[in-house]
This record gives structure tokens, sequence and C-alpha cells, in this order.
């Protein structure tokens, strides 16, 4: 059987004394891109930012290429394949948007995104680079942050909430994308609230609730019913009498 | 009449609306679960019931009286008890000494009646065989029964819980869902802030959904969150439902 490009195994993370994810395990395969849904303190962006290496794990292992890099700092996971997009953008506001890039490309593997290819991708990109970010719009500020994560030429893109705040058109625009970049061999850990989107995109989902799986599976095999329990912890019928639909 | 009204409450943080003419009304005995994303003014809400944040515009009445312009201990002399979402005992204090604060400063008790009040509060919540226990070694479990014993030690006649049941697990939320199902026999009026949505369903009697500072749903619980306007608040723009099989 060939290796998972990601394997989480039994993670279990916490905030203080909250259990923010409890013995979660995944994994992503090469080329996959994997949704990671669920409301709002269901673990998601710790879970992400654990992978990232922004948090550290209580327990469990995370591995690229079957290596554990439980203990590794951010920047070598950078420099293993993992970028992350994350919640809120998080530009260095008063650098430029090329200054920006190139932060992103300190820690870069070789591939095939380099500064001009993000130039190419987003075209309004060449005319604005001397502007400072913080003078973009949300949008144009999630393209510079995607821009950012894909220089380093990751394997696994981390990609979390990215259509928080953005208008529909935008954020339709900014979906768009993820099948090139998934065309140049990058695999897609994707974390996002709005659901259909999740599902539309991805191959797998993986649902969280309470910071423990509650659903997985191939969306084309699972129902609107199945994925409200999960979501929510509990059946929801509009036309069952709320006795009779108790546990 | 009902116990607690909002008539109007409205509140912007800079540009940012937390409350957008918001119009509830509450029941004595009644329990009502407030969800709603991160940002729709939630916390935001009880703080304004309380006394913590003072509302831009509208009214906050309390058993026939306007309590708008009333400053949070009188507030809670009145009857309003509530929790926060992150607890804050007086650490160096223990356990008894804790709610024994909430019994003397909210329920104007001394002497006598206001030790039996406290220890009371914290037999119903559970904590009676750690009274001695200075509250700044406690679990999150207990920090979060505490919270709950300081409410009710001030003798409300209304809680406001906020997310009293995050991270715990499923046994410990059972046991704080029975705690809060005995204040409703009780007579208390709980409305109750939570993520963990089927602590609500196993308790409350009616559901509103916030989002972006206005209301969205009100009504049986499962009836709303299984409306198109809460799936659409929780799971995103599209209902779920137009791109999966049913």
């Amino acid at each position: 059987m060939s290796e998972a490009l990601l394997e989480v195994r039994s993670v279990v993370v916490h905030h203080g004394q909250l259990k923010a994810v409890d013995d979660v395990s995944f994994t992503l395969n090469d080329g996959e891109i994997l949704a990671m849904i669920g409301a709002n303190g269901a673990g998601k962006s710790t879970l992400l930012r654990t992978i990232a290496g922004l948090h550290r794990a209580t327990s469990g292992t995370i591995a690229v290429d079957g290596k554990d890099l439980s203990a590794m700092p951010p920047h070598r996971r950078v420099r293993l394949g993992i970028s992350l997009v994350p919640e809120g953008r998080h530009l260095f506001s008063t650098m430029t948007l090329e200054e920006n890039l190139k932060v992103g490309a300190y820690h870069a593997r070789k591939g095939p995104f380099t500064i001009d290819r993000i130039y190419e991708l987003f075209d309004w990109m060449p005319e604005r680079r001397r502007q400072r970010a913080w003078q973009l719009s949300g949008g144009e500020q999630q393209a510079v942050s995607i821009g950012r994560a894909l220089v380093a030429n990751p394997r696994i893109l981390l990609l979390d909430e990215l259509s928080l705040g953005l208008a529909p058109i935008v954020i339709e625009r900014i979906y768009n994308l993820v099948p090139e970049i998934v065309a140049h061999g990058v695999s897609i850990l994707l974390v996002e609230q709005d659901v259909a989107q999740g599902v539309t995109m991805a191959d797998r989902i993986h649902c969280l609730l309470e910071g423990r799986t509650s659903l997985t599976g191939v969306p084309t095999d699972l129902t609107s019913e199945q994925i409200d329990h999960a979501y929510f912890g509990a059946e929801l019928s509009s036309t069952t009498p709320p006795e009779a639909a108790a546990p | 009449m009902p116990l607690l009204q909002l008539v109007d409450v409205s509140k912007k943080f800079g540009q940012v609306v937390v409350a957008e003419r918001i119009s509830l009304e509450i029941g004595a005995g009644d329990a009502v679960g407030i969800v709603g994303p991160n940002g729709a003014g939630k916390t935001s809400l009880f703080a304004m019931i309380s006394g913590d944040i003072r509302p831009d515009g509208g009214a906050i009445i309390f058993d026939g009286t306007d309590l708008s312009h009333l400053l949070p201990a009188k507030r809670a002399k009145a009857g309003i008890g509530r929790t926060y979402q992150v607890p804050r005992p007086f650490e160096h204090m223990t356990v008894f000494e804790n709610a024994l604060v909430a019994a003397q400063q909210g329920a104007r008790l001394m002497g006598r009646r206001s030790h039996a009040q406290a220890y009371d509060a914290l037999e119903r919540t559970g904590l009676a065989d750690q009274v001695n226990r200075p509250a700044g070694e406690m679990t999150l479990l207990h920090r979060k029964r505490l919270e709950l014993a300081r409410a009710l030690a001030s003798s409300p006649r209304i809680v406001l819980l906020d997310e009293i049941a995050g991270g715990l697990t499923d046994l410990e939320v059972n046991e704080l869902t029975a705690i809060v199902r005995e204040l409703k026999t009780d007579g208390i009026a709980v409305v109750w802030i939570e993520h963990v949505v089927r602590a609500l369903l196993s308790t409350v009697d009616r559901l509103v959904c916030l989002a972006a500072g206005s209301i969205v749903a009100d009504g049986e619980p499962r009836e709303v969150l299984a409306s198109d306007a809460v799936r659409a608040v929780y799971m995103g723009g599209k209902i779920i439902n137009e791109v999966l099989p049913s």
C-alpha cells in the first residue's frame, strides 16, 4: 500500500485546560483535496495550525512521507512542503504586496511557483506590487496570502477559511484557482465553514464536532442528513416532534 | 408579563454591529438557548442584559422595571445572574468563599443565611466536596460549575449561561445539563449560549439563532436548527441540500 503524503494520527491539542482537538486521525494523499468541516469551536483551525507547527500537539503524531514532524518548528515544516494560508490572512500590513510574497519565498522549496508565476495567476498584482498590504481589499489580501503560501512551493497547502468576510463573487474567483493549484501537484487540506463550498471542492470530507471526528467520507456518498447530524451532534428533522426525536 | 424583555436593543463597536434592534421576551421559568456563529453578538447581548456594556439604544426591562441605566451590581440584586465564557473566580479564595461573595453581594444575605445560601449553591452544582479548595487550583469542569454556583448563590430569577459546556467530556456535559434542568424545575428562567448543540436540545424549550447582531430564527429548537436561515448561517451561503442528495 502506498504511503500517505500526510498522516495525522491520534492527535490531541489543548488550549490551557480546554481540549480543542481530541484524538483525531486522518490521511491526505498526493493530489487530494480534503475538506475539514464543522461548526464554530469544533477544532478545525486548531488542527490546521497544529499541522503547520503553530500549536504543539499534546499527544499523537503528524507525519509527512512517514517522517514524524511533531517536534519540528514551523519554518522547517515549510521546507518539508507544508504551507498555511491562515484565517484572517495575516499579511505584513506595512510591507508591500511584493515584499509579502518575498517573505513567503524565504524558505521556499524548488518548484513551479515563483513570484512571476503568482503574477500570472493573479494578473492584477504586477501593477500593484508596490502597494502596502493594508491598502488592498479583503479579496486582494486573500489572494496575496495564497500567493505567499504558494511561492514556498508546498506539497501540502493548508487553507483556513478562505471565504471568511469576502463577497461571494470574490470567493468564487479564489476557489476557481484551486484546480490549477492541484494540477501542479499540490495536495490541499481545506478548512471551510461554508460546507457547500467544501463539499463541492473536496475529494473527501472530515467533519469535526467538539474536537472529535464525527463523520468522514466521499461527498457523493453522504446525505445532507448525515452532515447535519455530524455538524450539530443531533438529528434535526423539522417534521419530527421533539419528543420522538430525543435520544 | 414577561420576566425579561429586550426592546429594540442596539449596539455597535465602531463599524461592527453586535445588536441591531433586538427584541426578545423571556418568561419566568422559560429555558431558552442561543446559538450563532462567532461574532454574532451572543455574549454582547448577555453583557447588555447584565449591565457590563451599555446599549446604544433600546430598553432592557426586568419584571416590569427598566434596568437600562442600572449598574451590574444592581441588576444582580434585581435577580439577574450570569456566568462568563472564561471562568474568572477569585483565585486565592476558597470555593466556598467565592460562592459566599455572591450570596452576600448579589443576594444581600448576611451571617448564617449567606453561608447556607452559598453552601446550597455549591451542593446543587456538585461542588460540596470542594468547599475548602482554593478556586485557582480547580479543573476546567469545576471552574465552570463554580461560575454557575456563584450565579445561583445570588438568588437569581434568571440565569444567563455563557458556554458552560464547551471543552467538557460527554459525561461532564450530561451532568451539567442535569443541573440546568433542575433550575428549570425550580422556576428559574435560563438563557443559555452554547455551541454544544446536543446539550441545548436536551434542556431548552426554545432556541434563538443570532447572526450579525440580528435574530434570524426563534422557535422550537429542532425546527430552528433545521431551518434554511440557520443552516445558511452555520454552513455557508448555499444550502447543503442543494449540493448533496437528500
